[in-house]
C-alpha cells in the first residue's frame, strides 16, 4: 500500500512545554486513521502542523513523498489535502451551494475575476458535491441558518470540493447528536471506500472511533504510545491507564453488559 | 541645554491634558467597545464649561474648583449622552455606535455655538501662577510646572482605580471578555454608563486644565481627536501607561517639532505613529486583538443575488429621470446633483470596503482627496491635459491605496482602521504643510475641465455616466469571484485560506480597487468645482463616508448609495440654516435609533413585516 501521508519525528515545543513529541506515523491510501488521546494530549496541536497552521519545532511532514514541512495552509491545500474544522468555519452570509462554489472557485484559480457572475459558476459540480453529503436539498438556504449538522456536512462538501487525496478532519462529530454521529461518520466511510480518499480524524467518542476506524493512534502527554488495529487498542494496557476511570468505553457492549 | 530642557517640560506639561482625554478614550472603548468619535467635543465641553464657571467663581479655590466641576458636569453630560443615544443600539452591528457619537459631535458643535458663541475664549490665567519661573534661564511659566506636577496624580489616580479597586477589576474584566462579566451577574449596562461617564469626565477635566493654555474654541474638537486617536494607538488600545508614555512622546516631539522643524510638525507625529506600528502592531503596551473574542455582534448578512427585472427597471427609471434632470431643472439643481452623485460614488467605493470586506478604514478621503490633488497638481505643475489628468486621478488614488493597504492590512479590527486614518492624517497634513507645492491651506484653484465639458449640462452628464458607471461597477464586482473571496474572508478567515484564497491579496486589492473608486470620484469633484482645498482629505471627510455607509446599512449592498444620497440631499437642504449641524445631529442620532439596521436594512425588514416582500427564512 502506498504511503499517503507521513510524519518524521514531529515535535513542537511552546517556550519550555513540548506539546507534541518525536511522533512518526504512516497514513496509506484507503485508511481511515483515528488519532485519540485524552485532553491536551497533543492532537489539535498535531493536526495544525500537518495542515501548516503550525510550523514544527522539529522533525518534517511528508505528502506523497513530498517534504511539506512548514509549508502554508493554501500550499497544502492546493497539493490535495481537505481539512475541516473542529469548531465548523463557513461563510455565514452566503447560501449553502455558494460555499461550496467558493472552494471549487479557488481550486481553478478563478479568485481574482471581477467580470463573471460567481454564483453561476461550476454550480453543477457543487450540486454533485452537495448530494454527496445528503445537502442537495438545502442548497439555497442561507448559511447562518443551518443545523450545526448540517453545517458539518457542509463542510466536508467544501473539503472535498478539490477532490483531495487526504482528509484531516479535526473532531468531525464534537457537538452533534448521536445519531447525527453515526451518520457522518458512516459517510466518511463510505466516501474512503468509494474515492480512495485518505482520512485522519481525532476523536473523543470512543464508540465512533471503534465503529468506524481502520487504525487507531494514542497520543498522550504529546507521545504516541499505541498505534494498532481497533483490537490491539482496546486491549493495550497503557492505553487503559491513560483512560483510567473511563474502563468500560473499551469493552464492546456484550462485555460490559456480563460485568 | 537650558532651552532644550524648556521645551522638554512645555512638551511634559503639554501632555496632561492629551493623556486625560486619551485615557478616557481607551477606557471606553477597552470596556464598551466603541469608537467615541464625539471624544474631542467632550474636552471642548470641558474647556467651556470651565471657562464659564471660572467667571463665576473666584479666587484661587473658584479656579481649581471650576475645573473639578468642569471635569464632573462633563461626566454627567457623558452619562446622558450614553444613557439616551448609546443604550439603545448596542444592539446594532459593531461599530454603529461611532455614527451616533458622531450625530453628538454635530450636536455639541452648534450648541457650543448657540451657548458661547463664535469667537474663541481666552481662558483665564490660574490665581498665584500667573508669571514665570527661569530655569537655566529660560522662562517657564508656572502653570507649567503646575500641570507638571498634576498630572502623574491623576494618572496615579486613574492607576489606582484600575488597579486597586473593585470598580476597577469590573472594568479590566469587561475589557478582557464583557459576556462572561455579564453572566457573573454584574449590570453591564451601569458599568457601561459608568465608564463613558468616567471616560468623558477625564475628557472634560483635561479641557479644563488646558484653559488657561490653549483657551477654548469651536475647532477644538476635531483639533485634538487626531492627536487623541494618535497617542491611544501609539501607547496600546487600553492600556494607562501606554497612553500616558505615548501623550508625553507626541507633545515632546511637537514642541521640538515647532522649534527645529516647522514646515512638519504634523507630518511628524503621523510618522511616528506609523513607525512605531509597523515595529510594534498593537502599540508600545497594547496587546493583539483576538479576532471574534469579543463576538460578532447582530445577524450575518444574507445572501446577495444580482439584481432581478423588477430592481433593474427601477435603477433604469431612476437613471433615466436623473438623466433628463437638465430638461426641467435650474443649472443650481445640476450642480447639486452632481455633488451627489460624486458623492454617491464615493460612499459606495467605501462600503465595498466596509461592507464586502468587513475593513473599516477610518481614511478612505485619502483616496477622494488623493484623487482630486493628483488631478490638481498635475494641471498646476506640468500643465497636463484635462483629460490625462482626469484619468491619472483614479490611478494615483489606486497606487497609493495600494501601498497604503499593504502596510495597513498587517493588522486588524479597530488598529487598522486608526492606521488607515494616521495615513490619510498624513497625506493631509502634507498638502498642509507643503504650501509651495500644493497651495497648502489656500488649495488650488482654476482646475477647471476641457472646453468640450465646461458646460455645466455636459459636465453633470459626464458626472452621470461615470457616477453610475462606477457604482454599477462597484456593484457587478461584489458578485464575481472576487467580491465573493472578499465576503469569504470576511466570513471565515480560516476556511478562506483552507481552501487556497490568499485573504491578504484578497484584501489589499480590494483595498486599492475601493481607492481607486474613490479616486475617480475625487477626479470628478476636483473638475466639477475648480478647485481643491486640504479638508477634501480631512478626518471629517473621511467620516462622511463612513457615517452614511453604516446609516444607509452596512450589511445591505445599496446602503451606500441610498445613504449617501440621503444625507448629502439633507444636507444640502439644512446647511441653509444657520444651526444645521444642530438638526442634522439629531437626525443621524434619530436615524441611528430607529433604525439599527440602516435605512436600507430597515425598510428592508418593514416590508417583509407587512408582506410586501417575501421573508428570509427561518428570520425570527
Amino acid at each position: 500500500m502506498s504511503v499517503v501521508l507521513e510524519t518524521r519525528g514531529l515535535t513542537k515545543s511552546f517556550g519550555g512545554i513540548v506539546a507534541v513529541n518525536d511522533v512518526s506515523f504512516q497514513l496509506h491510501k484507503g485508511e481511515l486513521l483515528a488519532l485519540i488521546g485524552p485532553n491536551g494530549a497533543g492532537k489539535s496541536t498535531c493536526f495544525n502542523m500537518l495542515m501548516g497552521q503550525l510550523k514544527p519545532t522539529r522533525g518534517s511532514v511528508f505528502l506523497m513523498g513530498d517534504d511539506i514541512t512548514g509549508k502554508s495552509p493554501r500550499e497544502i491545500w492546493r497539493r490535495g489535502v481537505g481539512r475541516t474544522f473542529q469548531i465548523t468555519a463557513t461563510y455565514a452570509s452566503m447560501t449553502v451551494i455558494e460555499n461550496v462554489q467558493m472552494a471549487l472557485i479557488s481550486h481553478n484559480r478563478q479568485v481574482f475575476k471581477a467580470l463573471p457572475f460567481a454564483h453561476r459558476m461550476h454550480r453543477d459540480r457543487a450540486m454533485d458535491l452537495l448530494a454527496m453529503v445528503g445537502m442537495e436539498g438545502q442548497a439555497e438556504r442561507h448559511c447562518a441558518v443551518l443545523a450545526y449538522g448540517d453545517l458539518k456536512r457542509l463542510e466536508l462538501a467544501i473539503a472535498l470540493a478539490h477532490e483531495p487525496t487526504l482528509l484531516l478532519m479535526d473532531e468531525p462529530t464534537a457537538g452533534m447528536a448521536p445519531r447525527e454521529r453515526i451518520a457522518l461518520m458512516q459517510l466518511t466511510a463510505d466516501i474512503v471506500r468509494d474515492r480512495g480518499v485518505s482520512v485522519l480524524f481525532t476523536e473523543h467518542d470512543m464508540d465512533v472511533v471503534f465503529a468506524h476506524a481502520h487504525r487507531i493512534m494514542v497520543l498522550n502527554r504529546g507521545e504516541l504510545i499505541a498505534d494498532g488495529s481497533v483490537e490491539q487498542i482496546r486491549n493495550d494496557p497503557r492505553v487503559q491507564e491513560v483512560y483510567l476511570g473511563g474502563g468500560t468505553v473499551f469493552k464492546s457492549e456484550d462485555e460490559a453488559e456480563d460485568a | 541645554m537650558g532651552l532644550f530642557i524648556a521645551q522638554l517640560l512645555t512638551g511634559l506639561a503639554n501632555a496632561g491634558a492629551l493623556f486625560m482625554v486619551a485615557s478616557g478614550l481607551s477606557l471606553i472603548f477597552g470596556v464598551t467597545r466603541i469608537v467615541n468619535f464625539a471624544h474631542g467635543s467632550f474636552y471642548m465641553l470641558g474647556a467651556y464649561i470651565g471657562y464659564t464657571l471660572m467667571q463665576v467663581l473666584p479666587g484661587a479655590v473658584g479656579f481649581w474648583g471650576a475645573i473639578l466641576l468642569a471635569g464632573i458636569a462633563v461626566g454627567l453630560i457623558g452619562m446622558l449622552v450614553e444613557i439616551l443615544v448609546l443604550r439603545p443600539v448596542y444592539r446594532a452591528p459593531e461599530l454603529f455606535q461611532l455614527v451616533a457619537t458622531f450625530g453628538v459631535i454635530l450636536v455639541v458643535q452648534d450648541l457650543a455655538l448657540m451657548i458661547w458663541g463664535p469667537d474663541d475664549l481666552l481662558g483665564p490665567r490660574a490665581p498665584g501662577l500667573k508669571g514665570v519661573v527661569r530655569i537655566m534661564g529660560e522662562p517657564i511659566p508656572k502653570y507649567d510646572i503646575a500641570l507638571l506636577v498634576i498630572t502623574p496624580f491623576v494618572a496615579l489616580g486613574l492607576w489606582y482605580l484600575i488597579t486597586k479597586t473593585r470598580v476597577g477589576i469590573l472594568v479590566r474584566a469587561a475589557t478582557q471578555d464583557r459576556e462572561m462579566v455579564g453572566a457573573l451577574g454584574v449590570n453591564q449596562a451601569w458599568l457601561f454608563t459608568g465608564v463613558f461617564a468616567l471616560g468623558c469626565g477625564l475628557a472634560g477635566l483635561g479641557g479644563a486644565l488646558q484653559l488657561p493654555k490653549g483657551g477654548a474654541d469651536l475647532l477644538m474638537d476635531f483639533n485634538i481627536l487626531t492627536a487623541v486617536f494618535v497617542v491611544v494607538v501609539i501607547g496600546g488600545m487600553g492600556s494607562l501607561p501606554g497612553a500616558y508614555l505615548a501623550a508625553v512622546i507626541i507633545s515632546v516631539l511637537n514642541v521640538f517639532g515647532v522649534t527645529y522643524l516647522p514646515q512638519s510638525t504634523l507630518v511628524l507625529m503621523f510618522v511616528v505613529m506609523v513607525l512605531v506600528l509597523m515595529i510594534r502592531p498593537y502599540g508600545l503596551f497594547g496587546r493583539e486583538e483576538v479576532a471574534g473574542e469579543h463576538g460578532q455582534v447582530g445577524e450575518p448578512e444574507r445572501p446577495i443575488k444580482p439584481a432581478g427585472l423588477q430592481v433593474r427597471l427601477l435603477v433604469g427609471a431612476g437613471v433615466a429621470a436623473l438623466a433628463s434632470l437638465p430638461l426641467i431643472g435650474s443649472n443650481f439643481t445640476q450642480v447639486l446633483a452632481t455633488d451627489i452623485l460624486i458623492f454617491c460614488l464615493f460612499a459606495a467605493s467605501l462600503h465595498f470596503l466596509l461592507g464586502l470586506g468587513g475593513l473599516v478604514s477610518f481614511g478612505h478621503a485619502a483616496y477622494f482627496g488623493g484623487g482630486a490633488y493628483v488631478s490638481a497638481l498635475l494641471m498646476m505643475h506640468v500643465n497636463t491635459p484635462m483629460e490625462l489628468a482626469f484619468m491619472l486621478a483614479p490611478i494615483g488614488a489606486g497606487m497609493a491605496a495600494l501601498i497604503i493597504g499593504w502596510v495597513c492590512l498587517r493588522l486588524t479590527g479597530v488598529y487598522f482602521a486608526m492606521l488607515t486614518l494616521a495615513f490619510a492624517q498624513l497625506l493631509w497634513s502634507l498638502v498642509f504643510q507643503w504650501g509651495e507645492f500644493t497651495g497648502g491651506d489656500d488649495g488650488i484653484l482654476g482646475i477647471w475641465p476641457a472646453d468640450w465639458l465646461s458646460g455645466t449640462t455636459t459636465y453633470y452628464y459626464f458626472a452621470l455616466v461615470l457616477s453610475v458607471g462606477g457604482i454599477l461597477f462597484l456593484r457587478h464586482v461584489a458578485h464575481s469571484p472576487f467580491g465573493y473571496a472578499l465576503r469569504a474572508a470576511r466570513d471565515s478567515e480560516r476556511q478562506a485560506e483552507a481552501t487556497g484564497i490568499n485573504t491578504r491579496r484578497v484584501r489589499m486589492l480590494a483595498f486599492a480597487f475601493a481607492g481607486m473608486m474613490a479616486g475617480l470620484a475625487g477626479g470628478l469633484f476636483v473638475f466639477s468645482k475648480g478647485s481643491v482645498f486640504p479638508n477634501e482629505l480631512e478626518i471629517a471627510r473621511s467620516f462622511d463616508a463612513l457615517i452614511v455607509v453604516f446609516l444607509g446599512g452596512v450589511k445591505t449592498l445599496s446602503g451606500g448609495i441610498v445613504g449617501g444620497a440621503f444625507f448629502k440631499g439633507v444636507e444640502d437642504v439644512l446647511t441653509r440654516y444657520e444651526y444645521w449641524r444642530l438638526a442634522m445631529g439629531l437626525l443621524i442620532i434619530f436615524v441611528v435609533i430607529v433604525a439599527p439596521d440602516g435605512i436600507v436594512g430597515t425598510l428592508r425588514k418593514a416590508a417583509e413585516r407587512f408582506g410586501l416582500s417575501r421573508k428570509a427564512e427561518d428570520e425570527a
